[in-house]
């Protein structure tokens, strides 16, 4: 140990850094234990995954599937909540339940998507970024630059239009102005990591630098990258139902969130029940993802760390 | 919370150098978000050029509108110089814009520049209320929580703050007008000004902000039900500035409150309050102002979205009128000037913290 401590002020950052490497698997497992004395974001999760189960599985929980896709029931429009109907009908009689649950399909799967573009394009370019410096890095970040300069909403909106509405089009709108968020946050990360001891070994022993990016940069950075995503797929879903209200995103008959509550939006002050079910809907899953996002980042921190062993 | 991580990135510590050199260093950084501002104002004109005229498929039947023939849409591609090559197109696109002249409106058959600035005073009088309204409730309410950390009160206002960005902006709009307008009945459905009293006491516009105008030309009627119907639009644009601003303060009166000089002015007897909202507030707000400022930028595009739902005649309501009628030279005009607005307060703001907090490294 004699010749490392002329280095004090590098070592407990290398010692964290070699302790991460050895032992992924340790950090993670110490995460959950933090993250599973959280009561909001346990509860959270339950209903993350009960959407995800009643999206999945909403043509075997509901007795009207058919409404569910679409198919319009008009003789029983504007049904209060009852117990054929628990959530009512809506104004072409279909039961909003079943939209509920048909509508899950689209907002989880938009906000998912947009996350999962968003990271393996974002990630990959700030790591390069990141770890190669000079103009690669100038490029990467002044083309970043470009797309944050833009009030995200707007751009999204504007690249839906210019695309056409549809599914497909508002995922790849809303992707193109989330990835420079990833972007800086790894290439920052990277910034730090490079300067550590394991990268340095790496390289002196000869390992080429897309296979330190791929085994040694990338997975040491992967904890921040999960807990932005985690809080990211409530936002994504959040954005993708704000492109559906304004008409953008999917077009009817298909069920979806953003649209159901612009449907519902002139009956709301006499019949709330629609526009109303789709906007609790909308906000549990988001508060949801949001909590969840708090408790991970929290259980990433070893200082806010709770840790009981 | 959630705004740990930005409050992190705004503060920055550095050693306090002597005044001459920071002046020097001032002014290259001044200088060199100038050339940055110039830079992303460029970029952005590039990238909206992509959008208008590179995306879609066809732009010549996108301009032409909903219902293009064969003819119109010939027409339309020698008209915007569609044969020409992109980087020609890039500078006719740029050389009009800088004329000011943003085309004319599919839909309205008005020119843009006409309609932008008719609309844009109600967007930014909607914005600049609901500012006023989420610093008038967020900062008392950030430094109480901060104060009495762990009380109910710190954790109901973080529950506030979590729900406030959780909740659909323009589904909190409907829930409003159903609260106020349905059930109690006490405040308008939307609209910026009831149709009688723009009949009967119409306000002679000079600014275009109706609070304004009418205030300046004593026109008590008018004044009063403007600021009627400003209050829960802007209140629903404020509810996410409200919990910026509350985590905001508080996390930076927290951080405050453990300073020596707070321990020694209660030592010597000042009130709480003063310590509280004097001395601890003074150093705490800096951040605060940041955010403020950032949410004022937010602000414009979830007017978007308010404006919509209570039919506030503002730049939101123009351009999603103009994207539900695939009104091109409309988006790409109105994309254009928030985004300017968005890049030139940013440089503000920048500018701003730098001048107010001598910690700020100018690198």
């Amino acid at each position: 140990m004699a010749e490392l401590s002329n280095i004090p002020a590098r070592l407990p950052e290398d010692l964290a850094a070699q302790r991460q490497v050895t032992s992924r698997a340790k950090e993670y497992s110490l995460m959950w234990q933090a993250f599973r004395r959280d009561p909001l974001a346990l509860i959270s999760l339950v209903i993350i995954l009960f959407f995800i189960f009643a999206a999945i599985l909403a043509p075997v929980i509901t007795p009207y599937a058919a409404q569910g896709r679409g198919d319009p029931n008009i003789l029983e429009k504007f049904k209060p909540p009852s117990m054929k109907h628990w959530l009512g009908t809506d104004y072409l009689g279909r039961d909003v339940l079943a939209r509920i649950l048909y509508g899950a399909r689209v907002s989880l799967s938009m906000g998912f998507m947009v996350v999962i573009i968003a990271v393996l394009v974002g990630v990959p370019l700030g790591a390069v970024a990141g770890y190669f410096g000079g103009w690669l890095d100038n490029v990467i970040m002044r083309i970043t630059d470009m797309f944050l300069a833009f009030p995200s909403l707007l751009l999204a909106m504007a690249i839906a239009a210019a695309l056409g509405p549809s599914f497909t089009n508002a995922m790849i709108a809303i992707a193109l102005t989330w990835w420079p968020w990833y972007t800086r946050l790894v290439r920052a990360q990277v910034l730090s990591l490079r300067e550590r001891f394991f990268i340095d070994a790496s390289r002196s022993i000869g390992v080429s630098d897309l296979t330190i990016i791929r085994r040694h940069v990338i997975p040491n950075i992967m904890t921040p990258v999960l807990v932005q995503a985690t809080m990211d797929i409530g936002s994504a879903i959040l954005t993708g139902a704000t492109i559906s209200f304004i008409g953008l995103g999917v077009q009817p008959p298909t069920a979806e969130w953003g649209g159901m509550i612009s449907d519902g939006r002139i009956y709301f002050i006499e019949r709330p029940w629609f526009a109303g079910s789709a906007g609790m809907a909308i906000f549990l899953i988001v508060l949801a993802f949001n909590l969840i996002g708090d408790a991970l980042r929290d259980a990433a921190d070893p200082r806010t760390r709770r840790i009981v062993t | 919370m959630y705004c740990q991580g930005l409050h992190g990135s705004l503060v920055s510590h550095a050693n306090p150098d002597n005044r001459r050199e920071n002046r020097m260093r001032w002014f290259d950084y001044l200088l060199r978000r100038l050339i940055m501002a110039v830079f992303v104002l460029i970029s952005v004109s590039v990238i909206t050029f992509f959008i208008a005229r590179v995306i879609p498929s066809d732009p010549a039947a996108a301009w032409v509108g909903s219902h293009p023939t064969q003819e119109l849409i010939a027409k339309a591609r020698l008209q915007l110089g569609l044969d020409r090559p992109l980087w020609v197109q890039y500078l006719r696109f740029m050389g009009d814009l800088l004329r000011g002249n943003f085309g004319v409106s599919v839909r309205t058959h008005q020119p843009i520049l006409n309609d932008t600035k008719a609309y844009l005073p109600a967007t930014l009088e909607l914005v600049v209320v609901a500012m006023i309204i989420a610093v008038i409730i967020g900062i008392p309410l950030g430094v109480l929580s901060g104060a009495r950390k762990g009380s109910w009160l710190d954790h109901s206002t973080r529950l506030i703050a979590i729900a406030g960005v959780s909740l659909p902006i323009f589904f909190l709009g409907l829930l409003l007008q159903l609260t106020f307008f349905g059930k109690l009945g006490l405040l308008p459905l939307g609209s910026r000004i009831s149709n009688d009293i723009a009949l009967n006491h119409p306000i002679h516009v000079q600014t275009g902000f109706y609070l304004v105008d009418s205030l300046i030309t004593g026109n008590w009627a008018a004044f009063r039900d403007a600021s009627v119907h400003i209050i829960l639009p802007a209140f629903a644009l404020a509810i996410f500035d409200i919990g910026l601003t509350i985590c905001m303060t508080r996390s930076s009166m927290v951080e405050v409150l453990n300073e020596k000089y707070i321990l020694a002015a209660r030592a010597s007897g000042i009130s709480e309050r003063a310590v509280l909202f004097v001395l601890a507030l003074k150093n705490a707000i800096i951040p605060t102002i940041t955010v403020i400022g950032l949410s004022f930028v937010y602000s414009l595009t979830g007017a978007i979205l308010v404006e919509v739902i209570f039919s506030w005649p503002g730049l939101g309501s123009y351009v999603t009128n103009a994207v539900l009628s695939i009104d091109f030279p409309v988006i790409v005009s109105v994309t254009l000037v928030v985004t300017v607005f968005y890049v030139i307060i940013n440089l503000i703001l920048d500018l701003v913290q730098a001048a107010l907090d001598p910690r700020i490294t100018l690198n």
